[in-house]
């Protein structure tokens, strides 16, 4: 058993213990928090299979944006959680088969055969950065264009999203600030000058 | 030695955990949305080992693309949730039927 071993199965075990922290807890806070643990250990995972830079992405990405805005959601909502609760213990058996099921299939499916894989060659020589840029940036142009469409499309969609309009709100309105014209508040008056009579 | 069995392994474990929680959790929208991106990362193991023990960079750049997709759709989720938690009062999965005929 090389050390690296001794390591996947260290985040392995890791990874796993949290995710079925995530499913099973009662507070949500905590279940995120578990998912962050979840994705720490399967980046470290990552790191082992030599994808350094998609397991820094993943802490990036997911751990520093995704799982913040989602704890800040969760932290936002004043969620009643007992009623969520309900069926809870009704489910956990069937839950448990079909997980169950579902997992040794998998598994079958993989097989020994997949344990007999020679561990790649390196590719190349060249560091795992040089190496996904070049099919990113040469093979994958269109689509990462696309992806960059669809995060702007998710941020735009966002908005109008939870835009809140309140009746009886006292706001500026830059527009009309602007629009208005001089003439409509002011009015120039010519007249003589007055002056007072002075007594005799 | 790792194996590509070991990554897969990992990636259907994970899978199936997610699924497990998906059914037992079905009442809270929160669990649920934390499950489908358990089950996202469990694909992208599956696809980062392949990528790794082909040698071919694809899977990696597909990986890349479905985090940014995921993230997208937190952010979407994210906002439905808050629009549905401030128009209903609840997150509650059986109480969002106002659409059945």
């Amino acid at each position: 058993m090389t050390f690296q071993l001794v390591c996947f199965y260290f985040f392995a075990i890791v990874a796993a213990m949290a995710a079925l922290g995530v499913i099973s807890v009662k507070n949500p806070v905590v279940a995120a928090l578990c998912l962050v643990l979840t994705f720490f250990s399967m980046a470290c995972v990552w790191l082992l299979a030599e994808a350094e830079f998609l397991a820094i992405a993943l802490v990036l990405v997911y751990v520093g944006a995704v799982m913040v805005l989602f704890l800040f959601v969760v932290m936002m909502l004043d969620v009643d959680i007992a009623p969520l609760r309900e069926g809870f213990v009704k489910f956990l058996p069937g839950g448990i088969v079909i997980a169950a099921v579902m997992l040794v299939e998998m598994l079958a499916l993989i097989g020994l055969k997949a344990l007999a894989v020679p561990p790649a060659p390196n590719p190349a020589g060249e560091s795992n950065i040089a190496w996904l840029a070049n099919a990113l940036f040469r093979d994958f142009l269109l689509p990462f264009e696309i992806a960059a469409l669809i995060l702007t499309v998710g941020l735009i969609a966002a908005v109008p999203l939870t835009l809140r309009r309140r009746a009886g709100v006292r706001s500026q309105n830059p527009g009309r600030q602007v629009m208005v014209d001089p003439a409509d508040r002011l009015r120039m008056v010519k007249m003589d000058p007055v002056t007072k009579e002075r007594a005799p | 030695m790792i194996t590509l069995g070991h990554y897969l392994a990992l990636g259907a474990l994970l899978f199936a955990i997610s699924v497990a929680g998906m059914f037992i959790n079905r009442k809270n929208v929160i669990v649920l949305l934390l499950c489908v991106e358990l089950m996202l990362l469990a694909v992208n193991v599956n696809f980062v080992a392949f990528s790794r023990f082909l040698g071919d960079a694809s899977g990696q750049v597909f990986v890349f693309f479905v985090l940014t997709v995921a993230a997208a759709e937190t952010a979407i989720g994210l906002a439905i949730l808050v629009v549905l938690f401030r128009n209903r009062g609840t997150i509650n999965v059986d109480q969002i039927d106002s659409m059945k005929g």
